[in-house]
């Protein structure tokens, strides 16, 4: 074959669900990341439990790239099935290292018998180990560095289970070293030695790590994939915190547990994907009548209904905009990259708590399941102020101020008394059908006066590429890394790009920035084109082109490139 | 309590005057939110300490009026968000009072498995066998045959029966009072507010207005108390005795201390008893989290 990588290389590794492939992921980046390179994983799965065909594609970088590529440098098959799983990102420069190939006898692949090999050293569990040395053995990695990471990773399991690991490291290392000295193959990287400092963090560890920052007190939600991971991190990671952490029985239960723990003074987060969100939204509603504070983490998948459950998308930026009956204010976020995940999860808590509403992070199946490689001095200390007072005797929960916002109250703090109401109320918090004054007091209050605020708070879009710029590309969510790639190496001149980490309300200077642009270009993974719609709805600038992806996969650098290359 | 504390307590949970009650005269909500602040003296309990939280219905505008904190949410949602309530701050004292349509139709799925949580919360459940604040349909406690506007050919569906359901899913404490008798019923309210765990009251009440079959007279004589031979520790004996519908059993069905209290176990509260409110985030953990991971 022949091949010379320098400073970034994919390698992807198939196998049913159940072989282990995504712990193959894990020890590769992590020793990798120990070399000094970058590692992005994406993952895309089937849902089932066992069987069926999943994959990762481990990005390798000597500088830090977490764009979605297609193509495949390394392809590393556990089982037959993922040649044709996988076939339409395989190129002529693709090395094949694994099982055969079923379909294809010509195909030139380094054969490996994982199993054979695992059953030699003791068990078929084995296999994975093999793989992940095999994969080192052919990067001409560090043996004592990848040793002494397997001895930290299976400590817990005994002497026995990390000698038999190393064993198998050892057997994958050396085929692989042979297959590269066959065949002509070398990695030659430049390596950033301050990746001591990064952390490893999935997208929904972003999340969960942000809102700790955050100060969150409680979360209480439904396991629904792909948003099942924050409640996980927090159910592993909360208690030391002081996080209180409960699995509800439904989605209805899970924001009305946490909605009662704010009117008691925690702050409080759900977590849920599009179908547990639609069982959500009449307490979004009561949320926005009691001016309760909470956060709403959804990580989207393709609907309508029971859609793809392990695919990805961004379909529900409508239904969070809408979601509730009756008129209030939100704020949503959609963060880019785990750092942004980070401080949006944090801020949304801090916003939400101060403006007394609910605020929305919207993610998505790519991103939550996504493993990134993060410099920890990204990831700071975060103001987490409480905003509630101490009440008295003459207390009204729902005082008429000037901006909107009463002082918040909760009960047994003070000897104020703290009644809420989800019909419509006066000052006290009392029911009230007083329709001259106090509803359109109310709906003032709830609406317009916050409308105003949050409009003063929002977050800017982040711009990159020309000053001058005649396109603009415009994403949000996911897809910043991505877009931010494809504009930066497509062919076409005076682009620039413009990610959205807060799509609602926009920042005041949205309307100026699109008015700069020849053309406006929208980049989204639905089918409409949801937030292009919003931009013209809140700006009355009409989108030029809108590039949108609804099949449940994640767009690439590649196929964008494309469709950049072809804008006229 | 003695003197000036006691006269002090007589004067709490009281609203302020002018507050429009929107219960119809003569309403069995009204006897019940007297015995419900009559138990709270009993148990010395004030306003700055007890939160009240429904749902929606007649029933449920019962904090409204009892002068204390109150959260008065969605339709069928007041258990979890007492359980959140509770779970935040679990110095304060929280007492759910619904209706049955609140608690046994909408909030079904909560009520079950707020039970198998346990939290230290009250649930007092108005029980009148109809919906009244949607005038006049059937309830999930309405009996077989009960004509109604939507249901012109009379109730086919079974009604539940809350108390061996309670009973069934092990609940600390199920009892069942009848807003005609109310000096029972402070007894028996009281002695819930002093249960430590789920405690469930289902009160029997007329309506007045909606439903003209089960009225005061046709509770008294449909119901029975319990004699004192009854022992409430037994989860067998307690379910045969709510099973009796030819008369209804009046008293404490079944108590016990078998079960752990949902604050107890969830963890918030092993090295620190302070309240959500009032902690805040040591990020040196939240660093060293995050260190672990390089």
């Amino acid at each position: 074959m022949g091949m010379h990588f320098k400073d970034d290389f994919t390698i992807v590794i198939a196998g049913q669900a159940g072989q282990g492939i995504e712990s193959v992921a894990t020890v590769l980046a992590h020793i990798l990341k120990k070399h000094g390179y970058h590692v992005y994983v994406a993952k895309e799965v089937m849902s089932r439990v066992r069987g069926g065909m999943n994959s990762v594609s481990l990005r390798v970088n000597a500088e830090r790239h977490n764009g979605f590529v297609e193509r495949i440098d390394l392809f590393v098959p556990l089982d037959p099935g993922g040649y044709a799983h996988l076939e339409h990102r395989f190129s002529d420069e693709t090395i094949f290292m694994g099982v055969e190939d079923p379909q294809n006898a010509e195909r030139d692949v380094a054969r490996i018998n994982f199993l054979q090999i695992a059953h030699e050293v003791g068990h078929r569990i084995y296999a994975n180990t093999v793989a992940a040395g095999a994969v080192l053995g052919l990067m001409d990695a560090d043996r004592e560095i990848a040793t002494d990471y397997l001895r930290t990773f299976f400590a817990r399991k005994g002497a026995d289970v990390v000698e038999a690991n190393i064993v198998a490291l050892e057997k994958g290392f050396t085929i692989g070293a042979h297959t590269a000295y066959h065949e002509d193959i070398t990695c030659a990287f430049h390596v950033d030695d301050d990746l001591k400092e990064h952390v490893f963090l999935s997208g929904s560890e972003a999340v969960g790590f942000g809102a700790l920052a955050g100060g969150l007190d409680m979360i209480s939600s439904y396991p629904m994939s792909p948003a099942t991971g924050v409640l996980t991190f927090l159910a592993q990671n909360g208690k030391e915190c002081g996080v209180l952490v409960e699995q509800a029985t439904d989605e209805i239960g899970a924001i009305n547990m946490t909605l009662g723990a704010v009117y008691a003074g925690a702050r409080g987060m759900v977590t849920t994907s599009g179908g547990g969100f639609c069982l959500m939204m009449e307490s979004v509603s009561l949320s926005g009548m009691t001016e309760t504070p909470i956060v709403i983490h959804i990580a989207q998948r393709p609907g309508p209904a029971t859609g793809l459950p392990t695919r990805t998308a961004q379909e529900d930026l409508n239904l969070v905009l809408y979601a509730g009956h009756g008129e209030f204010m939100r704020a949503i976020f959609a963060p880019g990259t785990p750092e942004e995940a980070y401080d949006l999860s944090a801020h949304a808590l801090a916003l939400s708590d101060k403006y007394q509403m609910p605020a929305f992070v919207l993610t998505d199946q790519h991103f939550v399941d996504a493993l990134f490689c993060v410099p920890q001095s990204a990831l700071q200390q975060k103001d987490t102020t409480k905003h509630f007072v101490k009440t008295s005797k003459e207390y009204k929960r729902y005082q008429l101020t000037d901006d909107g916002i009463s002082p918040r109250g909760i009960p047994g703090y003070g000897t104020g008394l703290v009644m809420v109401d989800s019909d419509e109320h006066d000052e006290q918090g009392r029911i009230t059908e007083d329709m001259d004054y106090l509803r359109p007091e109310m709906v003032a209050k709830r609406f317009f006066k916050r409308k105003q605020l949050l409009i003063d708070v929002a977050l800017p879009p982040v711009l990159a590429g020309v000053k001058a710029y005649k396109i603009l590309v415009i994403s949000w969510g996911s897809n910043k890394p991505t877009v931010a790639e494809a504009v930066a190496t497509c062919k076409k001149r005076g682009m620039a790009h413009a990610h959205f980490p807060q799509v609602f309300p926009l920042h005041k200077s949205v309307k100026a920035l699109l008015k700069k642009a020849q053309k406006i270009v929208v980049v989204e993974n639905n089918a409409q084109g949801q937030f292009a719609d919003l931009l013209t709805r809140e700006t009355g600038i009409t989108i030029d082109k809108r590039i949108t992806q609804y099949n449940g996969r994640p767009f690439s650098v590649e196929g964008l490139v494309e469709q950049f290359n072809k804008l006229k | 309590m003695i003197g000036s504390a006691q006269k002090q307590h007589e004067k709490s949970f009281a609203i302020p005057h002018g507050i429009d009650n929107q219960w119809c005269p003569g309403c069995g909500n009204f006897p019940i939110l007297q015995t419900v602040k009559k138990a709270l003296k009993d148990v010395a309990w004030t306003p700055e300490e007890t939160v009240f939280v429904s749902g929606i219905g007649q029933a449920a505008k019962f904090p409204q009026y009892a002068g204390a904190h109150y959260f008065n949410g969605l339709h069928g949602r007041a258990l979890p968000v007492a359980t959140g309530i509770k779970a935040a701050n679990p110095r304060l004292n929280v007492v759910v009072t619904s209706g049955d349509g609140d608690v046994y139709g909408e909030g079904g799925d909560h009520f079950i498995h707020t039970i198998r949580r346990n939290p230290n919360i009250t649930v007092i459940v108005h029980d009148n066998m109809i919906y009244g604040l949607t005038k006049g349909q059937a309830a999930p406690t309405s009996e077989i045959g009960l004509v109604t506007p939507t249901q012109p050919q009379g109730v086919y569906d079974n009604p539940i029966n809350p108390v061996a359901l309670a009973i069934s899913l092990d609940a600390p404490f199920v009892a069942r009072a009848n807003a005609g008798d109310p000096l029972q019923a402070q007894e028996i309210i009281r002695r819930a507010f002093e249960h430590k765990g789920f405690a469930l009251v289902d009160i029997f009440q007329p309506c007045v207005v909606f439903n003209k079959t089960n009225t005061y007279q046709w509770f008294k004589e449909h119901t029975y108390t319990i004699t004192p031979e009854h022992d409430a520790s037994d989860q067998e004996q307690a379910f045969a005795i709510a099973l009796q519908s030819e008369k209804f059993p009046l008293g404490v069905l079944y108590q016990h201390t078998r079960r752990p209290i949902f604050d107890d176990v969830v963890g918030t509260y092993d090295d620190d008893l302070r309240p959500l409110y009032e902690r805040k985030r040591d990020f040196t953990i939240v660093d060293a989290l995050l260190r672990a991971r390089q």
